[in-house]
């Protein structure tokens, strides 16, 4: 449940039904049984677990989510920006 | 721009993100009426929120109850005395996941019969059995296998494949256990009020939906009134759905939502579940440690397969009473959120990581084990 | 203490350290044992003295052997205590039936290494013992060693002192329990086992204020930093993400859910130094070979005595345990 991991799918042997995966340098084999033929391809992400596919990856919902990340950064550092201007003007020692 | 593998695991590790959203909901969290009680039912989530320190991030009206959700912790003694007894059969290997060999029986842990001689190996993969078989063949391998719904396949496939290639010395003892009954059981107190729980919100165990989908959590937010979200396991995923729980509040909401939507969807794994299901029906009732009984919870394996369950085969010598837990063992309110791990008067002095006696010590990632270690720095 | 002696026992963390508290150190009792050092400094403060037994499966393993390890083990815990290895002797019990072409490659890498250090073997021991007894080959090394900079001790740790790892840590542990467990993974993943006792003369020959050494061996950096706050009374906090890992072991640790911390080491070392010393100790570890990723990753306080404390970079704190029970993957 807890220790499944993403990986990207280096090769796909067909005839055993698995696929060569690699974790940050790690490379394993790990079994294409639960997922149907066609569904993975080599380049994929997918989630590994104990030796099995679990899932592919939706790349395009991880780089959503990635970007909503990067957006409220940027809301947190434009707020934090305004109120350090803002303490700054308000500032009794600054100069006139 | 593209993904890379880095990405799926820095940019939902990020610091910057985690104190982006800490902001957030401690903005969001001054709208809310009452306080909320979050409960996280999976071992995987209570280990996130310890090790990143995210209880030090919220404000004083958001909580979490840890739940239940870890399958060595919930796993009732009785059985782990089958495993142990198994074990010590003279022409028996008794293979396990990981963690399940520290878990104390009444007679002792895997590990110590492991010492007293019995043949006890651990695997990272169900798959790992074959190899074993195939290397003694006079012995017969019994595979003690636990785990929730995001497990239950592997062992299908392997149960698969033993018919298959018609190995004749694998066996099954099938301990899975699946998860809404027991999020069921943890908030459903019938008519009696002293046992309602305090749980507020669930973040939903997310691998298991990536088997089984999102679709098993419906009924909560619509019978129990309690919002679910399926929320990945790196800790900007759990910020961003506590974050997400936090504004169904504050917005009158009640209702199921993924965060994890990279991975989950609604209806799951399809070739998944038709594994699980080709293999393996509800057993009525399966005992979880520390809760009690649960009907509908346990798996077993169908009728025509039961010459691969060891439940079967080796039921003459398997133990049947009954063992009662520790009678100081308050993990049951623990895990229903009524009470807290240093409540417990026997918590850190005879409950210890060491030397566990109830479900939430057993494994790292239980409720109390977690306190132990973490201590007051939570 | 349980009625039967556990695996857990020898792991370097909680348990080992209850057996040898409640049961030789109780038996032994004296003042240099008590001190718990890497090494026993003897003979008026002149000598170092230390033993180490080896009994690592699989013997060959990417980075090194049994042999290898067995003089690098005894040399660096001399090393830790600011002492040149000089003499050591070699015991081994060999199992019946034990291939002499593989006896020998072991022990050329045991002369190797010897070298590495300057170091000789003047006594050893042999035993043969029937098939079954003994799983191949199990070595004891036993050394005695020159002590060039004296006061070095985990005993004596202040708020003067900063924590430096002189290399990524949790190599070896990652390595030997891939190969172990005959869990197939092809990565350039190989054990860090090396003599340090080039680094630690380096840092004394360049006249630097050192507190206290210890390798990283059984329980990792988790289990150095833990004994050094007990037995100097301080509180260690760790800068979490100053700690060095490389790309292949974090791979590991996320695939069998390991703590990197709590690794085995055999040729990575904490040192503890006094701050002004600090950068310079860092420039020096990094001439070697292996150190490009020496660094500064924690201080000493008062905030929590005789605890770690890992600090994260957005704002939250955990304690960093002893480390107990045995490696294991968990599942959940």
């Amino acid at each position: 449940m807890c220790l499944s991991i993403p990986s990207k799918v280096l090769k796909i042997d067909k005839e055993t039904d698995m696929a060569t995966v690699d974790t940050m340098g790690v490379q394993r084999e790990a079994s294409l049984s639960l997922m149907e033929q066609e569904d993975i391809k080599i380049g994929d992400y997918v989630l590994l677990h104990i030796g099995f596919v679990m899932n592919k990856i939706d790349e395009a919902d991880a780089l959503d989510s990635i970007e909503t990340y990067k957006e409220i950064i940027e809301a947190m550092n434009e707020e934090d920006r305004q109120s350090a201007i803002l303490e700054d003007d308000e500032c009794p020692k600054r100069g006139a | 721009m593209g993904l890379e593998l880095k990405n799926l695991y820095d940019d939902f590790r990020d610091g910057d993100t985690i104190k982006a959203y800490a902001k957030i909901i401690k903005e969001d969290a001054k709208k809310l009426k009452n306080p909320i009680n979050i409960m996280e039912v999976c071992g995987g989530h209570t280990h996130t929120i310890m090790k990143y320190g995210i209880p030090q991030l919220l404000p004083e009206n958001i909580k979490f109850i840890h739940g239940p959700g870890c399958p060595v912790c919930i796993m009732p003694k009785e059985r782990i005395d089958h495993a142990y007894v198994l074990s010590m059969q003279k022409d028996v290997i008794l293979v396990t996941l990981g963690d399940m060999i520290k878990v104390p029986g009444s007679k002792g842990s895997l590990q110590d019969a492991r010492a007293k001689g019995a043949d006890v190996r651990f695997v990272y993969s169900p798959m790992d059995c074959l190899k074993i078989a195939k290397e003694n063949p006079d012995k017969k391998i019994i595979f003690f296998a636990i785990g929730f719904e995001t497990t239950t396949p592997m062992t299908a496939v392997l149960l698969d494949t033993v018919i298959k290639k018609e190995i004749q010395n694998i066996y099954f003892h099938i301990n899975h256990v699946t998860v809404p009954e027991a999020m069921k059981a943890l908030v459903d107190s019938g008519d009696d009020d002293s046992a309602k729980s305090n749980i507020d919100a669930f973040l939903g165990p997310s691998h298991v939906s990536v088997i089984s989908g999102s679709k098993i959590y419906e009924e909560f937010p619509r019978y129990y009134n309690i919002p679910v979200v399926v929320a990945g396991f790196e800790p900007v995923d759990v910020m961003q759905s506590i974050s997400m729980v936090v504004k169904q509040f504050v917005e009158n909401r009640c209702e199921l939502e993924v965060q994890y939507k990279r991975l989950v969807n609604y209806d799951g794994n399809k070739k998944a579940q038709e594994m699980i299901d080709k293999y393996f029906q509800k057993a009525s009732v399966f005992k979880w440690r520390g809760i009690g009984n649960i009907a509908n919870s346990g798996l077993e394996l169908r009728e025509g397969y039961k010459n691969y369950d060891a439940e079967s085969v080796y039921k003459d010598i398997l133990p049947l009473e009954e063992i009662q837990d520790h009678k100081l063992c308050i993990c049951g309110d623990i895990l229903r959120g009524m009470a807290n791990p240093p409540e417990c008067t026997i918590f850190g002095t005879s409950c210890k990581p060491t030397s566990p006696i109830g479900s939430c010590m057993v494994s790292s990632e239980g409720a109390c084990a977690a306190y132990y270690k973490y201590g007051n720095l939570i | 203490m349980n009625t039967n002696i556990s695996l857990a026992c020898g792991n370097g963390g909680e348990e080992n350290n209850e057996l040898i508290s409640k049961v030789f150190y109780k038996a032994f009792k004296n003042e240099i044992l008590d001190r718990g050092e890497d090494a026993a400094i003897i003979h008026n403060g002149e000598l170092a003295f230390s033993t180490d037994s080896f009994t690592v499966s699989p013997l060959f393993f990417p980075g090194a052997n049994i042999g290898k390890l067995a003089i690098c083990g005894t040399c660096n815990d001399l090393a830790m205590m600011g002492a040149k290895p000089k003499y050591l002797t070699c015991s081994v019990i060999i199992e019946e039936g034990f291939e002499t072409s593989e006896l020998e490659k072991i022990v050329q890498s045991m002369k190797k290494e010897l070298e590495v250090n300057g170091a000789i073997v003047v006594s050893g021991d042999t035993k043969v013992v029937p098939r079954g007894s003994v799983d191949k080959i199990f070595i004891n090394t036993t050394g005695i060693g020159e002590v060039l900079k004296d006061g070095i001790s985990s005993n004596n740790i202040t708020e003067d002192d900063l924590i430096i790892v002189n290399r990524d840590i949790g190599c070896h542990g990652a390595t030997i329990f891939v190969a172990r467990e005959g869990i197939e993974m092809s990565s350039s993943l190989e054990s860090d086992c090396e003599s340090l006792f080039p680094q630690v003369k380096a840092l004394i020959d360049a006249g630097l204020k050192i507190t206290a050494m210890r390798d990283a061996t059984r329980g990792g950096l988790s289990a150095v930093l833990n004994e050094w706050s007990k037995q100097s009374n301080i509180c260690i906090e760790v800068q979490e993400d100053k700690i060095p890992i490389s790309d292949e072991v974090s791979g590991i640790c996320e695939m069998l859910g390991f703590e990197a911390m709590t690794l085995a080491n055999e040729g990575t070392f904490v040192l503890a130094i006094k701050k002004e010393d600090a950068d310079r100790a860092i420039e020096i570890l990094k001439t070697f070979t292996n150190g490009a990723r020496a660094t500064i990753i924690g201080k000493v306080t008062d905030s929590y005595p005789k605890k770690v404390i890992l600090n994260s970079s957005w704002g939250t704190k955990r304690f960093l345990d002893t480390p107990s029970g045995e490696l294991l993957p968990r599942i959940c």
